[in-house]
């Protein structure tokens, strides 16, 4: 088990340093130029060329990666170009935020889910199955920035139960993390209903239902364990969307997630932020990932591990 | 020898009040605190390096310049400097400091300070955006070719007296010197800061920045030692960041915020202006703003003169103006309304369908002919480039557009043959300072039209280059008139040759809480956006 | 013929299936039904003010912000649309049905190795490929469908790992190993049919939410360009006038979702009829 956890941590060290590498060569891909974007429109070529100088962008692209690479072990992820500050601040500055909404985000999701798959699945065929997947293509056909504009105007602006912008207490919370919840919660529901299905048909819950065990009992002991695999295998996804997705969200409730700083930074090709935030998530998504793989022996026994 | 210009400094807090002495009902009041917001982070308070219309106007107040402009206006008046000589060949500049004048850390203002922070706005290791304002001042190039690291045209005989030397007359230095790259800073602070002065910033200004809580919020608090009595007026003003404009506009309505920054969304604007409280509510103004669309002289068929004046005869600046919902005005030329050396009698090119495809075909394009437009991706660019790509295939010409991020139409602009139209709007950015020459080097002149500028018609009018530079040699003050036509006329020339269609001039829209005073253009002001040291809050 | 009688004894998989034809009708013949040229701004599209016209008079679903009129955009705009929510999306699907249970059943170095791709294929900066793409390359639909395809591969092949992981567990699966069955067998007779629910949990509920990623990578450049319309761009371009014109984001959100419900009757429907086993999953 341990030599399988390390062989995995050195594989995801590969992944991280594949994924610094493929943003790297595709910044460099990208024609605009981080000096120009600094420099502005008045600027002389001299000037252009002394920011180019100083940022290091004139080193031919394996000298500025191998020096990325060397700052990057040593923990640095170097100064922003715009900013000049230490990207590594930047970050952690926003990261409890962005941490919170997508741990409250991903519970309401869970919650939603698992409460309207469950109910539909026992349900399947009837009229409440048909409702709760109805809803569930509702939340996921519906535009990110309509719906949290819609909560912001019904709960903050007018019924004045949350305020309507900022960060800090639960109340501040509860919008956005809503917000995600109802939009994604949709394909939890989907992925629980098939799995709770799935294991109703099955020959052993057959059997417990043929012994007379009572519903709730046959639910909790012998249904839900079962759908509780792609529930985790969803978290995972999740977390990547979340790292790098809620831009919109963020916005709308001006919540200071590293969404925001992740978008204002490509549209200055600030190349030390985007690198960051971009393994910044990509850490996120791998330790994801690993936890899911990880558990899943744990929680169904005949899954071996590899 | 030398000329006496402005001298009190009585005179210039007096000047400094005018705008409001106007209106004895609207007398600006001490105290209150406020809150505004924007969109975008603040990426930085440094003077020498912030160059985005955000933060502009929040280093203005936390510094101080030698001179400065008088609120909501172009006039410049001194500050920093108690008074200041011009020699009448207009090379040599003497300013007198104030005395008593203290940064936030208590260190007094000398004249060292002045040399130091020019210095190191130029200095190449500063990554500064602005160094090439002050090429005029002697040794510019050995400490931009990294050579040294003084200037050698800065002198500081004592400790409150600054000499500036030029190695050519240039009639903006005034203005040069009153932008933010030439803020006075403290040199043991920006060395404390380790490269991030601009997160912590020490200033002279009217404000100090009292907390920044990095991607939410900062505090600016009034610095009370400021050497003008009763500026600023307001004691705090809190900057939220992140905020989506829609919702920012929601809060301000609802009293949670006092100026909205970003302006009110075209999305919202009718419905707030036909709103009972809307008048209140709106700061509509002008600004030193041209919308207009560059077409490439070296890309075919651009480079011949017909073509790009049937293009300026074709498109419907009304209509774009009436899908602004009225925030625009119709532009002749290249510079703005407000700009010295506008030329209100300039009638430019009539909307004339009719002659456009006649002049087409007397081009050799009887039939039109295929090309792109490009434009940036953020409303409402892209409805206007389809406003304009309507307009052209009423001549026959089929233009595709690219609706791409700001960075990667800035680019397809600076390489040669690679854009042949494009509409400026999202990039045609505020003047640096209101003088007209600002408006044509960099984006007209053959200085711009190189690899990586931002000449994007690639024109480039020798003759006219040395009008220009013949223009911006008249530094007398006395000449202030005379060179103010000089270049009004170097513009409404280059329309004959037709490089640019100038669209509209888009006006500035801010939404503000009923409680905030003070006229509009101190929330538009020409030079800094939102003046925060002029605005108040009503008793 | 028997799928199709099966089909018609159900009344909601009709009413899905006449929902698709529909769509897919109106879209080919769009040249015919729409009554305006939809990229034309019309003079009389707009107040004077600016302002877009509700629904009603000569416009039948309004005009949107330039004047035009939205119903015949919408026309136009499901080519698009279609071809994204369908093709791109069912591509995706289908490589992340395949990378999934290659990995789940077969495991070892070549199946970890997949799944460490796939990881690294999650972590990808997508919407910086984009934004490169649309520097590089001309724009045009399939590139926005390529990288589409190219993104959302992914969580289906996350998906379906970890069920093929449990399912190769189970009793069924290791009772026909032990008689000898081969791998092929196993593979399209047990375990495909198990996650036919989970292809089609993932191919409908993402005609959705990729029709609406297509707006924000054309956004970027890479996609349809301005003004050819698409039923997400629609919507992109005029979500902030949702209180001030509500049609404009109403009626295409309307259409993307009726779509995507009905191609999951239909979805739900087929698999019902062809795997009775399986009948009520997904």
């Amino acid at each position: 088990m341990l030599s399988v956890l390390a062989k995995r941590l050195v594989q995801s060290a590969l992944i991280l340093f594949g994924v610094a590498a493929i943003t790297f060569v595709l910044l460099y891909a990208l024609p605009a130029d981080p000096a120009r974007m600094l420099a502005g429109r008045s600027a002389t070529a001299q000037t252009v060329a002394n920011i180019r100088h100083e940022l290091g962008l004139d080193q031919p692209l394996l000298v500025q990666f191998m020096h990325y690479i060397g700052g990057l072990v040593q923990g640095d992820l170097g100064r922003s170009y715009a900013q000049k500050t230490e990207v590594i601040a930047l970050i952690f500055a926003r990261l409890p935020a962005t941490l919170t909404l997508m741990a409250a985000g991903i519970l309401i999701e869970v919650i939603i889910g698992v409460t309207l798959g469950t109910l539909a699945a026992l349900n399947r065929g009837r009229f409440i199955d048909r409702a709760v997947m109805t809803t569930a293509f509702v939340g996921v056909s519906a535009p990110q920035f309509v719906v949290a504009l819609l909560l912001l105007y019904v709960f903050a602006a007018t019924l004045g139960w949350f305020p309507m912008s900022g960060y800090g207490t639960l109340a501040h919370v509860v919008l956005p993390a809503a917000t995600l919840g109802i939009l994604g919660a949709g394909w939890y529901a989907r992925m629980v209903r098939s799995a709770v299905v799935d294991v109703l048909n099955q020959d052993y819950v057959r059997t417990a239902r043929a012994k007379g065990l009572s519903q709730r009992r046959i639910i909790l002991r012998h249904v839900l364990p079962n759908a509780v695999l792609p529930i985790i295998a969803m978290i995972g996804i999740d977390i990547g969307q979340f790292m790098g997705g809620v831009v919109v969200v963020e916005a709308v409730y001006g919540w200071p997630g590293i969404g925001q700083l992740a978008w204002q930074a490509i549209q200055q090709v600030d190349i030390p932020i985007i690198m960051g935030v971009t393994l910044t998530s990509a850490l996120a998504i791998i330790i994801g990932n690993l936890v899911a793989d990880f558990l899943a022996p744990v929680i169904d026994p005949r899954i071996r591990s590899n | 020898m030398f000329r006496r210009m402005l001298l009190s400094t009585t005179a210039a807090a007096f000047l400094a009040l005018m705008p409001f002495a106007a209106s004895a009902q609207d007398a600006p009041a001490q105290g209150g605190d406020i809150v505004v917001t924007y969109k975008d982070d603040i990426t930085t308070l440094d003077p020498a390096i912030g160059y985005d219309w955000v933060n502009w106007s929040m280093i203005k107040s936390l510094f101080s310049r030698l001179v400065d402009y008088e609120p909501g206006t172009a006039k410049i008046v001194p500050s920093l400097a108690e008074s200041f000589t011009v020699a009448p060949d207009g090379l040599t500049y003497e300013f007198k400091l104030r005395k008593g004048v203290k940064f936030s850390n208590g260190r007094e203002v000398v004249a060292s300070d002045v040399k130091y922070s020019i210095e190191r706005a130029v200095n190449p290791k500063t990554q500064g955006p602005g160094a090439g304002f002050f090429g005029a001042i002697a040794g510019f190039d050995d400490v931009t070719g990294g050579k040294s690291e003084t200037l050698s045209g800065i002198e500081t005989p004592d400790d409150g007296t600054v000499i500036f030397k030029l190695s050519r007359p240039d009639a903006t230095f005034l203005h040069v010197l009153a932008i933010n790259f030439a803020s006075i800073v403290p040199k043991e602070a920006v060395e404390a800061a380790a490269g991030d002065f601009g997160k912590k910033p020490v200033g002279s200004g009217t404000f100090i920045l009292k907390d920044w809580t990095i991607g939410q919020q900062l505090v600016f608090e009034r610095n009370k030692d400021y050497f003008v009595k009763d500026m600023p007026h307001i004691d705090s003003f809190k900057v939220e960041v992140g905020q989506e404009p829609l919702v920012a506009l929601l809060r301000l309505q609802k009293g949670e915020v006092d100026i909205a920054g970003d302006g009110i969304p075209p999305a919202k604007f009718l419905e707030i202006k036909n709103s009972p409280e809307g008048a209140q509510m709106i700061v509509d103004g002008e600004q030193l703003h041209t919308g207009y669309v560059t077409l490439n002289t070296k890309v075919k068929p651009f480079d011949d003169v017909k073509v790009r004046q049937a293009v300026n005869m074709a498109i419907n600046k009304e209509r774009i103006t009436r899908i602004l919902n009225g925030r625009a005005t119709a532009a002749t030329q290249p510079l703005p309304r407000l700009m010295p050396g506008y030329d209100k009698a300039f009638t430019g090119y009539a909307y004339d369908v009719e002659r456009a495809k006649a002049l087409l075909a007397e081009a050799g394009y009887a039939d039109g002919f295929e090309t792109v437009l490009y434009a940036t991706n953020t409303d409402p660019q892209p409805r206007i480039a389809q406003a304009i790509q309507q307009d052209l295939a009423a001549i026959g010409i089929k233009a595709e557009i690219r609706a791409l991020a700001q960075g990667n139409v800035i680019a397809a602009g600076g390489t040669e043959g690679e854009a042949p139209m494009i509409w400026s709007g999202g990039m045609a950015w505020i003047a640096d300072f209101p003088d007209p020459s600002n408006f044509y080097g960099p984006i007209l002149g053959c200085a711009g039209a190189v690899q990586g500028g931002w000449n994007w018609s690639w024109y480039c009018n020798e003759d006219l280059d040395k009008r220009a530079t013949a223009a911006d040699a008249m530094s007398d003050p006395a000449q202030v008139a005379e060179r103010q036509a000089v270049w009004g006329k170097i513009f409404t020339d280059i329309m004959a040759d037709a490089p640019w269609v100038p669209v509209i001039n888009e006006r500035r829209v801010v939404a503000k809480s009923a409680r905030m005073g003070g006229p509009d253009n101190i929330y538009i002001d020409p030079t800094r956006v939102i003046n925060y040291d002029a605005i108040f809050v009503k008793p | 013929m028997r799928v199709l009688n099966e089909i018609c004894r159900q009344p909601t998989a009709l009413f899905g299936l006449a929902v698709v034809v529909t769509v897919i009708v109106m879209a080919i013949a769009a040249p015919l039904i729409a009554p305006f040229n939809p990229d034309e701004q019309m003079f009389d599209g707009l107040t004077l003010e600016g302002a877009p016209m509700p629904p009603g008079g000569p416009f039948l679903l309004g005009t949107d912000t330039l004047g035009r009129d939205l119903f015949s955009r919408m026309l136009f705009g499901a080519r698009t649309s279609l071809i994204i929510g369908l093709v791109a999306n069912g591509i995706a699907v289908a490589i992340g049905l395949f990378v999934g249970i290659t990995a789940g059943y077969i495991r070892g170095w070549a199946g970890n190795l997949l799944m460490r791709f796939t990881d690294l294929m999650m972590a990808f900066p997508a919407l910086l490929l984009a934004i490169v793409l649309a520097a590089l390359l001309k724009p045009s639909l399939w590139i926005v469908a390529m990288v589409i395809a190219l993104v959302n591969w992914v969580q289906v092949a996350r998906i379906v790992y970890t069920e093929t992981r449990g399912l190769v567990e189970r009793d069924f699966i290791l009772a026909e190993r032990s008689l000898g069955a081969g791998h092929g067998r196993i593979l399209f007779l047990h375990i495909l049919p198990h996650l036919i629910p989970t292809a089609i949990v993932w191919g409908t509920l993402g005609i959705a939410t990729t029709v609406l990623l297509e707006a924000t990578l054309s956004f970027l450049g890479i996609g349809v360009q301005p003004p050819d319309p698409s039923w997400g761009n629609i919507i992109f371009e005029s979500q902030s006038y949702f209180q001030a014109a509500p049609w404009l984001v109403f009626f295409p959100g309307a259409v993307i979702l009726l779509t995507a419900l009905a191609f999951n009757l239909v979805g739900d429907a087929l698999r019902d009829i062809l795997d009775p086993t399986q009948r009520g999953r997904g």
